[in-house]
């Protein structure tokens, strides 16, 4: 089944400006995809209807089989709990420890402090954490940051994994450590769209791209082709 | 948190074969709880970080808070007060000119053995103008009178509760009817008077209440909304991890509940000290006129009343602030 459905999507926004026309995509639960296109392309609205912080002019959007458009306000918070966010500027809290912040989404969803703690220090693993779970996230690089957000939209154990712009303040060998993190993440059955326009870094990994221009598709690498595309 | 170091071992060891089985109801109301204590310690000790602001709050709440309560306090003394002289409502039955004491004697014993009269005293005119002589010093006039112009006097003390005015005056024309009785002087007056001001004390305690009340509403909730503006970044950032209306309430409420509180129990202090400081020159002052009165303190439910008062506006104020404010940030 389709993790992810776009099915001939459009959103304007009030004042006449139109983010989306007319797409429509799929991604299967367990692919990975790079989501590219310039600023102002549609990749932050995409996620956005993904998350349900908008919802579609026209088209529905369907998450692991749940028409987006039938949503109450009420039941949003227990859609977002089934997707993962990564954003650029990690979002993280400042007023509290590394392990607090990675145990925001355990916390929101009711877990007790017993299974919680073996989870968060799961996830501070995976991401090479583990030590620094005590600290203030201010204290960490930005590196190390972006690694502690990956942790807090992994712990919930989503099916699908979103990433705004993960690598936009890393430099080249951080991007593709991240990048690895979130294909280990794949590897286990996660679902993962990045919106990126780090072209250069995308091009040396084989996953799907799917190309947006002025909120239409345009252009799609499939896995596995290499440096061709875009 | 300690609660949960007790469950048994067995949940971890079968916890890998599958994600989500470790959210049943009972863990979830567990984490519920848990979230509960933790968001009132964290909101107390962030009320704490900034004390000096926090004392602030407090003190602006505790005087808002004080005052109705001081109204209501003062009032309910001068209840009191007046209770001991409901007992005094007398009534003087003024007989006729020239009644000699053997006719006042039978009125007198006749209204004795009504039921609705307490006490009838006989003063004759003659015990009346030494009376009048001794209280006024008007000895040189009074001995140039020809004859005495003060009439006898009963003084009649009735067994009826001093609300009950309607039979105060039904007895009033009882005693009228009488044989010998030129009038009576019902005193009443100052009575009526007393009590229309204790119910207009009344209701100023309860417009000073609203009042008041609103004031605290208005701190509250306007403390609260720069609590949440501060905030902003983790309310976005909770709601977009999936945290439900009422989980991103939680800390503002509990810092409203706190802010009552700590109002409340400060301006419960303030009204103590106030009572214990005033009770001095106040019993002092009443015993010159004659009565054991005694200062009355805040008593247990009074003072509980003040503190669940302040809880409850805290809560309230920061709920309406939450409400206005938090679905202005969405993410």
């Amino acid at each position: 089944m389709a993790n992810v459905l776009f099915d001939h999507v459009s959103k304007s926004y009030p004042g006449g400006h139109q983010a989306l026309t007319d797409l429509s995509f799929e991604i299967a639960q367990g692919e990975m995809a790079f989501l590219t296109g310039h600023s102002g392309a549609g990749k932050s609205t995409l996620l956005k209807l993904i998350m349900l912080m908008e919802k579609a002019s026209q088209g529905q959007v369907i998450i692991d089989g749940v028409n987006l458009a039938r949503v109450t306000q009420r039941q949003i918070p227990f859609h977002r709990r089934r997707v993962g966010v990564v954003f650029q500027n990690h979002q993280l809290l400042f007023d509290r420890s590394v392990f607090e912040n990675v145990a925001l989404p355990l916390r929101i969803s009711g877990y007790t402090s017993r299974d919680l703690e073996r989870r968060v220090r799961a996830a501070l693993d995976k991401v090479g954490l583990l030590s620094k779970e005590k600290q203030n996230p201010i204290e960490l690089s930005g590196g190390e940051q972006q690694r502690v957000g990956i942790a807090r939209a992994v712990v919930n154990k989503p099916s699908l994994i979103l990433a705004d712009e993960p690598t936009g303040n890393l430099d080249p060998k951080l991007s593709a450590e991240i990048m690895n993190l979130f294909e280990q993440f794949n590897n286990v059955g996660v679902s993962v769209l990045i919106a990126s326009h780090d072209l250069a870094l995308i091009n040396r990994l084989p996953h799907r791209v799917i190309g947006l221009k002025d909120g239409r598709l345009a252009g799609e690498r499939a896995a596995g082709g290499l440096a061709g595309g875009k | 948190m300690a609660s949960n170091q007790s469950k048994p071992a067995k949940q971890s060891a079968k916890k890998p074969a599958n994600k989500r089985s470790t959210i049943t109801a009972q863990s979830q109301w567990q984490a519920y709880i848990q979230h509960h204590k933790l968001m009132a310690v964290d909101s107390l000790q962030r009320l704490m970080t900034s004390f000096g602001s926090s004392l602030m709050t407090w003190l602006v709440l505790a005087i808002a808070l004080s005052l109705p309560m001081t109204l209501y306090v003062s009032l309910e003394n001068v209840k009191q007060l007046s209770r001991t002289w409901d007992q005094s409502s007398q009534m003087s039955v003024y007989l006729k000119q020239g009644t000699i004491d053997r006719f006042a004697a039978t009125v007198v014993s006749d209204l004795q053995s009504w039921p609705q009269i307490q006490t009838a005293v006989y003063i004759s005119p003659e015990q009346a103008l030494a009376e009048f002589t001794d209280s006024t010093g008007l000895t040189d006039v009074i001995d140039g009178l020809d004859s005495n112009p003060l009439p006898g006097v009963i003084s009649v003390v009735p067994r009826l509760a001093q609300q009950d005015v309607g039979r105060l005056e039904q007895l009033e024309q009882k005693i009228l009817s009488l044989k010998h009785v030129e009038s009576v002087q019902l005193d009443l007056l100052w009575v009526k008077r007393l009590y229309q001001f204790m119910d207009l004390g009344q209701r100023l305690v309860w417009a000073l209440a609203a009042l008041l009340g609103l004031a605290v509403l208005l701190i509250i909730g306007n403390t609260i909304r720069l609590s949440i503006e501060s905030r902003r970044d983790e309310i976005r950032v909770v709601k977009l991890v999936g945290g439900t209306d009422a989980f991103v309430r939680r800390p503002f409420l509990y810092t409203g509940i706190w802010f009552g509180l700590g109002g409340g129990l400060i301006a419960w202090v303030l009204l103590s000290v106030g009572l214990y400081w005033l009770s001095g020159p106040v019993e002092r002052l009443i015993s010159l006129y004659g009565s054991d009165f005694q200062l009355r303190g805040l008593g247990f439910s009074d003072s509980l009343l003040l503190i669940f008062d302040g809880v409850l506006l805290g809560w309230l104020g920061a709920w309406l602030a939450v409400s206005r404010h938090l679905s202005r940030i969405e993410p």
